[in-house]
């Protein structure tokens, strides 16, 4: 082991923190220019590190499974650190999301446009039919959750069975025009296969979202355990469904267990540094809207918030929707950067790590969780695997000792995580100042009550 | 029993023939009771007699087994409760329930929640009507913080606060959800002498400012006899007497529910 390896190691992790500390202070600036450009900055730093080679190939990987690994533990942070509901189904949705955006342009590069067609159509008339169904409750006051749950599955059935009829139906129309792999058609050359990776990976986390709801709406009404269970549950079945694609779901070209070959590599430093930033900024504004304040309620106190007139089902419903929708980000990320998928990657075991590190990064932190995302990935994949590799052949098998104990320790020493609820720069809020002079009349006011 | 009434006024608040089951168990039997608009009612009565069960149906947070509440001329019974406080019902509890680990402000704030005036999109874009009506809505929640005197510690975190300043940022968050109608849930447990007399002043000072009608539940008799107009007495899930504090303090059943059967004539 050379020391001069592990010291540029430990300059890695230590720049990387720097930069993201960086990225969160001059977004935080005032002046919307300075926000652009200090973005672009900090976008092309990496960009010219990568280009030259001082990070290579593997950092690279490593820097790209950061991404996607922050997307899923801000999803997850936002559903139990910031709205109290203890989730584990994170990694489920996580696994739908890379399937189903790895599915899209995997098609799409073979000729066949009908995942785009029937996962685009699918996901926006389900989003209306959600929309519509829900408007249409509101007039039918006191109706038990699990009647409403089978209206929405029965739209749901509906809209999916019409957006594979009609993908059926338009598939001879469009497949000539993609061509296949070996000779492009005129629509595969005219639209960029990176706006199809766009509008997969947007279209994925819309589906896990929109499968999120459906689970959420009768499981969010359990109790905060028990909703844990279930949501462990749901990762289970996801994975076992993973396993069967080829078999008991008809998508043989996603091969089942033995895993998804060909996803087309699109993931570059560009993608999954615009993913990371969309995630950050829209939680970030979430949290600070009054929305947000009302899911940290809900994680304070439920029975306070719903006498202070907030709808706890419908807010920890939101927060899990939300939640899933980043995950499915991070899975399209991480499918289009690996370029293989198997279900061996979505077991629940695996699933534990984002809840470990929002744990460890701090529940109700983002900076925390963004930080320990990448100090994660770059400290158990990177850094220690490299070192141990060089001490023996299964000697990495004791990562798995040393950052449980580590774990151990941080839960004794600092319970609430690494950086417990601090923030920095841009998703700090903005202290509201005390106001120098109180309103006089009011404190007059008190005055005479006194008096009585 | 009833009322300084005048006879435009409707009650406020009707409680018809209210009754509560846990099993087999009667925690509330045929309970009744009216308020007046801009009354100031007490409900007293030895422990486990079922009136914070009461509160807990009027604000939905228990669905009655039988009978009627009835809120500016609306059923409440089977509402959410948030739905019931949007009506205009705000609470305080027992043991104080504040969002422990947010500001002061903040727990206000929270409180004008379904009167933000814009949704979760306006806030995920940042747009300009978002900023607006958040700059709006932080100030009002200044004002308000102002006129209970705890604008200078909006940006404490609640649980860092004394017993009694909790309990003021408690009433003053109940408050901000407008209410029409105010249950106050022992709000003097574990008060100091000085303390009490702080609310006791704080209440009158709300009423009149807010134009609310209060009804509370209260074991110190001082704050009771001191500040009620009317007084309902429960015992064992039912209304054993009603009136004013004088009549109340005079009546037998009362004092033999408090002390005992014998203490009556002993006293």
């Amino acid at each position: 082991m050379e020391l001069g390896y592990l010291l540029i190691s430990i300059a890695k992790i230590l720049g990387i923190l720097a930069f993201i500390y960086g990225l969160l202070w001059v977004l935080g600036r005032p002046k919307l220019w300075m926000k652009i450009i200090g973005g672009l900055v900090a976008f092309g730093v990496v960009q010219a590190l990568l280009s030259t080679q001082i990070l290579n190939e593997f950092d690279r990987g490593l820097l790209f499974q950061a991404c996607a690994m922050s997307m899923v533990c801000l999803g997850l942070n936002l559903i139990y650190g910031f709205n109290g509901q203890f989730s584990l189904g994170q990694w489920g949705f996580y696994g739908i999301g890379a399937y189903t955006a790895a599915d899209i342009t995997f098609r799409w590069t073979n000729g066949d446009s009908r995942g785009l067609v029937v996962v685009g159509l699918g996901v926006i008339l389900e989003a209306l039919v959600i929309y519509g169904i829900n408007q249409f409750l509101k007039r039918y006051r006191g109706m038990p959750v699990l009647s409403a749950f089978t209206l929405y599955l029965i739209g749901t059935v509906v809209v999916w069975a019409g957006a594979v009829l009609i993908g059926n139906l338009l598939n001879p129309a469009i497949s000539p025009a993609l061509g296949t792999s070996d000779k492009l058609g005129p629509l595969a050359v005219g639209v960029p296969l990176e706006v199809v990776f766009f509008l997969a990976v947007i279209l994925a986390a819309a589906f896990a979202a929109e499968v999120s709801f459906l689970f959420g709406l009768p499981v969010l009404t359990l109790g905060s355990d028990y909703f844990g269970i279930a949501t462990l549950g749901f990762t289970i079945v996801v994975n076992t469904l993973l396993v069967n694609t080829d078999t008991i779901l008809p998508f043989p070209e996603m091969r089942g267990g033995r895993g998804m070959l060909g996803i087309p590599q699109l993931t570059n430093w560009f993608w999954a540094f615009f993913f990371l930033l969309f995630v950050i900024i829209v939680m970030r504004n979430l949290l600070q809207s009054s929305s947000g304040r009302a899911m940290l309620s809900v994680r304070e106190d439920e029975t306070a918030a719903k006498a202070m007139g907030i709808d706890i089902a419908n807010n920890k419903l939101m927060a899990f929707v939300i939640g899933s929708f980043f995950a499915g980000i991070g899975g399209g990320v991480y499918a289009h950067y690996i370029g293989f998928l198997s279900p061996a990657t979505f077991t629940f075991l695996a699933g534990f790590n984002p809840l470990i590190i929002v744990v460890f990064g701090g529940l109700g932190s983002m900076t925390g969780t963004i930080a320990a995302s990448f100090g994660w990935i770059f400290f158990l994949e990177g850094l220690l695997r490299v070192i141990l590799d060089s001490i023996g052949t299964e000697a990495a098998n004791w990562r798995f000792v040393l950052y449980p104990v580590a774990l151990l320790i941080l839960m004794l020493v600092r319970p609430q995580g690494l950086l417990g609820t601090v923030e920095w720069g841009f998703l700090k809020a903005k202290k509201v100042l005390v106001r120098a002079q109180p309103e006089p009349a009011s404190s007059v006011a008190v005055n005479q009550s006194t008096g009585d | 029993m009833t009322v300084n009434t005048s006879e435009t006024n409707q009650p406020i608040l009707q409680i018809k023939a209210l009754t509560k089951y846990f099993g087999g168990l009667a925690a509330v039997k045929t309970f009744d009771m009216t308020l007046e608009r801009g009354g100031l009612t007490g409900l007293i009565g030895p422990n486990g007699a079922g009136k914070t069960t009461v509160f807990n149906m009027i604000t939905g947070l228990y669905t009655p087994s039988g009978g009627d509440i009835v809120f500016q001329n609306e059923s409440v019974v089977g509402l959410e409760p948030f739905e019931i406080t949007r009506q205009g019902i705000g609470r305080t509890f027992q043991n104080i329930r504040l969002f422990s680990n947010l500001t002061v402000l903040d727990n206000v704030r929270i409180a004008y929640h379904a009167h933000a005036g814009y949704g979760l999109l306006d806030g995920i874009i940042y747009n300009r009507k978002f900023q607006a009506k958040e700059k709006e809505l932080t100030e009002r929640a200044q004002d308000f913080l102002a006129i209970f005197k705890l604008e200078n510690l909006q940006n404490e975190i609640a649980k860092n606060l004394p017993y009694g300043q909790q309990r003021r940022v408690e009433i003053a968050r109940a408050l901000a959800c407008d209410p029409r109608l105010l249950l106050l849930d022992e709000p003097a447990a574990g008060m100091n002498p000085h303390e009490i007399q702080e609310l006791m002043d704080l209440i009158h000072f709300i009423r009149s400012r807010f134009d609310l009608t209060i009804l509370l539940i209260e074991h110190q008799m001082r704050v009771v006899m001191g500040i009620c107009e009317k007084i309902s007495v429960m015992d064992f899930g039912e209304v054993i007497a009603r009136g004013t504090p004088k009549e109340i303090q005079d009546n037998p059943k009362v004092i033999e529910a408090y002390l005992g059967k014998g203490a009556a004539n002993a006293a």
